[in-house]
């Protein structure tokens, strides 16, 4: 890229090379898009095995100190290795939870203590690590959380349950938040946030089983499970703010999170390679007038999800709503790609009532699994209707319903 | 895995200068303060559309010349930033022949030989008003040869004899010169026609469902003209123009969809219905937030082909800028104007209200310079061929 000094673009070719060169050859099983697809011990090993790989060649948590298992670079680097594993769409790398969420803030607000114990494992993926917000019959409302934490001497106890842990099962940590004073006047400040072991008397997972078939999601059981008090993050009753300081990492390198790509990206290209494989009627349905208007309709919008970000670069030219494309992103992405996705099964005529598992699927069933697992994204982390919601009334100034 | 990029175009580039920021606020306000919505109420029913006193103003601060090069006595800047003014322009409904007038010197510019530059350009920069004559039939995508021309003589001092109109001709009862496509010898050519040279009642004027904009057929059957009026390079002038065009409209499109947002915003947070403010129902607030997020592409497309596009022939990637700018920003605009109304309900339904002059905006802006449907099939071929 044309950016790059002559440093980062030696660093970028070094990079290519190296994934390039260190690939994994196909497991035999359709590559997790996102880290919520770690259904098995075999996809986990798989991807354990590359995160570790992708760290010891310094690419990942290169901006992290080098003591704490990083490099001690600049975000710059971690940024370029992470545009050059999209771009060349090497298997993600999966401890997104602690790569993305706990490392950056153990790193900001962390004793030495816990910096030292956390982590190196976040990197290396020797520990991974889940994520306890939400709860059954609350999905999007974090501030209605139930689960208690109640100070016993040393210890927590916890009690209460949480649902789409992903990874629960795998995990060795969780950011939890519970709730420590029921009786707080602002439901907000009774809640605390924990880095808990999840290896503990009293904690259980049932597995999820997605809409795909697929596993990947718990719900995480505690029944008087202890933990030590020592695991709190901040003071009691800062969990709201903490767990509002997280969700800023999320944003990327820049906020401090290690990096590493987190979502196997589908692009356009990937379904214009799939139109140009498929006949209609005997003609390249690349070549069918109807086909083609929706095509362009398609990267028309897939450009302009692209600029907006380098919009926000340019402050004069989001002076109306300043907040519009950083409050909108997840919704216009992720409904962006339902459709998208959506769309590639149409395409794909008889076949596309074929799923995975069946021998003549298009790419193994590749976008069947993305279609269904991506209703996680329009539902997860507060569904398109909230989105809608916030964006109509924090940017347009509409009134609540 | 291959990663070969299949895609027509993965062209990403956005900038805007600091001097592009002051033209957009400088703009904004003026368009602001000379164009309220009495102002623009006050000129529907007006022969020119425009108050030529404002006109004059924008002249006098440099608009016209911000695409004209120096030597042509203008400032240089750059076609793109036109994009910054157009836009504030639609944002406020601002008439006068800014977009035509641009387009014109344009294709001088483009096309023309240096006489032709020397000679009309500087005018340009001082407020003369020029427009292009483009369309033969309602098909933008149909071949421009409709007015034939017939040569007359021989050698330097031939002549060429017009036979033909064009329709929908902007801003042409205001229009000091024409650039007409024209039929020459089989090709598409484009030549200068002053307006001095029509016959009386060449100028028909069109009834438009805009009624801030102005449009007229224009007879050309009658009008001689010297070779020398033919544009040189004509062939490309005739193309950039097209999409110069688009991407103009897009501009002035996009600002009139934050105008129609604007006001929907207002009327969602003012009026009371079973006891509520209206903006409170999410059947209307979710198509609201489309609204903006459609607005929002509709910007970041109009200032990624303004960034893009240069003094130079229109290049590839240009070119899917522009169309992709139009296809999004007139679809936005149809949209956005649609809902318009529709929210305000009864209100809506009326002269009174201003919806009623954002749809039929949108319904001008979908059909200059080619409609939507019109630039994604150019888009496909451009990108997926």
């Amino acid at each position: 890229m044309s950016q790059d000094n002559p440093s980062q673009a030696e660093y970028r070719a070094q990079v290519a090379a190296w994934m390039q060169h260190n690939r994994p050859a196909d497991p035999g099983f359709l590559l997790p898009q996102t880290f919520m697809e770690v259904g098995s011990e075999r996809v986990l090993e798989f991807l354990r095995e590359w995160q570790h790989k992708v760290w010891s060649a310094g690419y990942l948590g290169a901006a992290w100190p080098k003591k704490y298992g990083g490099q001690g670079m600049s975000r710059d680097y971690q940024r370029i290795a992470d545009e050059e594993m999209k771009r060349l769409q090497v298997p993600i790398c999966f401890n997104v939870i602690g790569l993305g969420w706990a490392g950056p803030l153990i790193l900001d607000n962390g004793s030495d203590y816990e910096k030292e114990k956390y982590l190196k494992g976040i990197l290396n993926a020797d520990d991974i690590w889940c994520q306890g917000f939400s709860e059954p019959n609350h999905g999007s409302d974090l501030g209605s959380i139930q689960t208690r934490a109640e100070r016993d001497g040393d210890d927590y106890l916890i009690n209460g349950s949480k649902i789409w842990t992903t990874m629960g099962n795998y995990a060795k940590y969780m950011i939890l938040l519970a709730r420590t004073d029921a009786q707080a006047e602002r439901r907000y400040n009774g809640l605390s946030f924990f880095l808990a072991p999840m290896h503990r008397d009293g904690i259980t997972t049932q597995p999820i089983q997605k809409i795909t078939g697929e596993y990947g999601f718990t719900e995480t059981f505690f029944t008087d499970a202890r933990i030590p008090a020592s695991c709190i993050m901040g003071e009691e009753g800062q969990g709201w703010r903490i767990a509002m300081q997280t969700l800023q990492y999320e944003r990327g390198a820049e906020a401090g999170a290690a990096g590493g790509i987190s979502i196997l990206s589908i692009v356009m290209d990937d379904l214009l390679r799939m139109a140009a494989e498929i006949e209609r009627e005997g003609e390249p349905l690349l070549q069918d007038p109807v086909t083609r208007d929706n095509l362009v309709k398609f990267m028309i919008e897939e450009k302009a999800l692209q600029l907006a970000e380098k919009r926000t670069e340019i402050p004069a030219l989001c002076r109306d709503y300043p907040n519009a494309i950083a409050l909108s992103g997840k919704l216009r992405s992720t409904e962006f790609f339902r459709r998208m996705r959506q769309y590639a099964l149409t395409l794909q005529g008889a076949q596309g009532s074929l799923y995975m598992g069946d021998q003549d699927t298009i790419g193994g069933g590749f976008w069947q699994r993305a279609y269904l697992n991506n209703f996680s994204t329009t539902i997860g982390g507060g569904t398109s209707q909230v989105q809608a919601n916030i964006i109509g009334e924090h940017v347009l100034g509409l009134p609540k319903d | 895995m291959t990663t070969a990029t299949l895609n027509g175009t993965t062209n990403i580039a956005l900038s805007f200068s600091d001097e592009q920021a002051m033209l957009l606020d400088s703009a904004k306000s003026f368009c602001g303060d000379k164009s309220d919505i009495n102002a623009v109420r006050s000129l529907l029913k007006s022969d020119s559309g425009h108050n030529p006193e404002v006109w004059r103003e924008m002249v006098a601060l440099g608009w016209t010349g911000i695409a004209i090069p120096e030597q042509y006595g203008g400032f240089a800047m750059g076609l793109g930033s036109t994009v910054p003014v157009i836009e504030s322009m639609g944002r406020h409904l601002l008439g006068t022949a800014f977009i035509t007038s641009t387009l014109a010197a344009q294709a001088i510019l483009r096309g023309g030989s240096e006489a032709q530059r020397e000679k009309w350009l500087p005018k340009v920069v001082e407020g003369t008003v020029g427009t292009m004559a483009l369309l033969d039939n309602e098909d933008w995508g149909a071949q421009l040869c409709g007015i034939t021309a017939t040569f007359k003589g021989s050698g330097s001092t031939s002549e060429i004899a017009l036979s033909g109109k064009k329709l929908l001709v902007a801003d042409a009862t205001v229009a000091d010169f024409f650039v007409v496509s024209i039929n020459h010898n089989g090709n598409p050519a484009l030549a200068i026609v002053e307006a001095s040279q029509l016959s009386t009642n060449a100028i028909g004027p069109n009834t438009l469902i805009d009624e801030t904009k102005r449009a007229a057929t224009v007879e050309f059957s009658g009008v001689t003209i010297s070779s020398d009026a033919l544009l040189p390079h004509s062939e490309q002038a005739l193309k950039d123009v097209r999409l110069i065009g688009a991407l103009l409209i897009a501009a002035e499109a996009t600002g009139t969809s934050a105008a129609t947002l604007n006001t929907i915003v207002s009327y969602l947070t003012s009026r009371i219905q079973f006891g509520r403010l209206i903006g409170s129902y999410q059947s209307l607030k979710h198509p609201t937030v489309d609204i903006l997020l459609q607005m929002d592409s509709s910007r970041s497309l109009i200032y990624h082909a303004a960034t893009l596009i240069d003094e130079g022939p229109v290049q590839k990637d240009t070119e899917i800028a522009c169309r992709m700018a139009k296809a999004q920003a007139t679809e936005t605009l149809l949209f956005a104007g649609d809902r318009a109304v529709q929210f305000h309900g009864g209100m809506g339904f009326t002269y009174d209200c201003d919806a009623m002059l954002y749809i039929r905006r949108a319904q001008w802006a979908q059909h200059q310079y080619g409609d939507a449907q019109h630039h994604r099939l150019h888009l496909a071929r451009l990108l997926l061929d």
